[in-house]
């Protein structure tokens, strides 16, 4: 895998806005970002209402997903190029579901919204309709998602990354600081986990670092590259930006998304929690 | 609990009726360039290592607000046209008003 598969610049988006094949999908939990105003000709995913199971706490299934990408209007055969707000926390979650279903011809627009935004570049509030396709999805693939049996049996074993703010890690803050904190769940993360905020693989316009700082911000933090790695946050978005730098974009090969996160590990009966820095 | 999303809340000055202002650190404020509130900024809050904690985009009006805890935080505020920051302190819960002005 290499950055040029799985990472496309803004410019090269601007200049295929109207290649055949490619079809540009916006993830955002706030559709209002998408319906003020779209890549021209982009079609929008809700990552909450689309990829969520409405009942149960799990994703669509197999043929939900089918319906959703034939609904959009994308073939097995497109390029899809997804982007979204919030750095593209949630695009990268879209990013690892895509593949979860088994869909290779799949990127990040690098820098999301936010580069496209700061450099200028068009946003329409045209109605985007696709003729509708029959999108057919592989069953999941689970060597790409962690449950938490896995992540109990992971601690002092396996590489954990907590990708959350330090203050999320150390038990200081329960959700990101334009979040309200009071949560049901304990503070804190999973023992022996290292802290690697999502936000030291990107940019200050949200582009990702270069393959070099990235192999070295990991490195330093302790990252054994010998051994598999399971990501977490709270909710599995930002993990799923540091699961896409690290297999992705760096190449490990046994990197798993922890999607209960936080959220689910905070709230089990009888694990150990760690507090504090360290 | 409440929302399972990590996305921003729509900002404004006005908080949700669910918060309770004696329980939370808010740190509220307004992106403004030549005295002019600015709309669509990236206002991002970093705790006292200089790390990054929470981004929100400003309201139509300027707005921003964020969930914080006591401590010392900046608020860094990037658009097209231009870059700003302030510092705040925040001993306890309650609401602390901002302004971060871009060039």
């Amino acid at each position: 895998m290499s950055r040029e598969n799985v990472l496309v610049s803004a410019q090269w988006a601007e200049d295929n806005l109207d290649t055949a094949g490619v079809v540009f999908v916006e993830v955002d939990e706030d559709t209002s970002a998408y319906d003020g105003g779209h890549i021209p000709g982009a079609v929008k995913i809700d990552w909450k209402t689309d990829l969520q199971d409405q009942v149960r706490r799990d994703f669509v299934d197999r043929a939900g997903f089918e319906a959703l990408l034939s609904a959009r209007g994308i073939g097995n055969d497109d390029q899809v190029v997804l982007y979204g707000g919030n750095n593209n926390w949630f695009a990268a979650y879209a990013y690892w579901y895509f593949k979860l279903y088994g869909h290779d011809k799949v990127a990040l627009l690098d820098g999301g919204r936010k580069k496209w935004e700061l450099d200028g570049r068009p946003l329409v509030k045209d109605v985007v309709s696709r003729p509708a396709t029959e999108y057919k999805a592989q069953e999941q693939d689970l060597t790409l998602r962690a449950f938490r049996q896995e992540v109990v049996d992971a601690i002092n074993v396996k590489n954990l990354v907590d990708v959350r703010s330090p203050d999320e890690f150390s038990g200081k803050l329960l959700a990101p600081a334009h979040l309200p904190q009071e949560q049901a769940q304990r503070a804190g993360h999973i023992p022996s986990a290292i802290n690697v905020p999502w936000s030291k693989a990107a940019n200050e316009d949200g582009t990702f670092r270069s393959d070099a700082e990235l192999a070295e911000i990991y490195g330093e933090a302790g990252l054994d590259g010998g051994k598999s790695t399971i990501a977490y946050c709270r909710i599995g978005e930002r993990s799923s930006h540091t699961w896409f730098v690290l297999r992705e974009l760096l190449g490990h090969t046994d990197v798993k998304n922890y999607d209960g996160s936080w959220t689910e590990y905070g709230s089990l009966v009888g694990v150990p929690v760690a507090l504090g820095s360290e | 609990m409440t929302a399972a999303g990590c996305g921003a809340p729509e900002q404004g000055t006005a908080l949700p009726a669910n918060i309770d202002p004696g329980k939370e650190v808010v740190l509220s404020g307004t992106v403004s360039a030549a005295g002019q509130p600015v709309g669509g900024a990236f206002v991002r809050l970093l705790d006292s290592s200089g790390e990054f904690t929470a981004e929100v985009v400003s309201s139509e009006q300027g707005d921003f607000r964020f969930f914080a805890a006591p401590g010392a935080w900046t608020v860094r505020a990037l658009h097209r046209s231009g870059t700003g920051e302030t510092q705040v302190t925040a001993d306890g819960p309650g609401l602390h008003q901002l302004q971060v002005a871009v060039a």
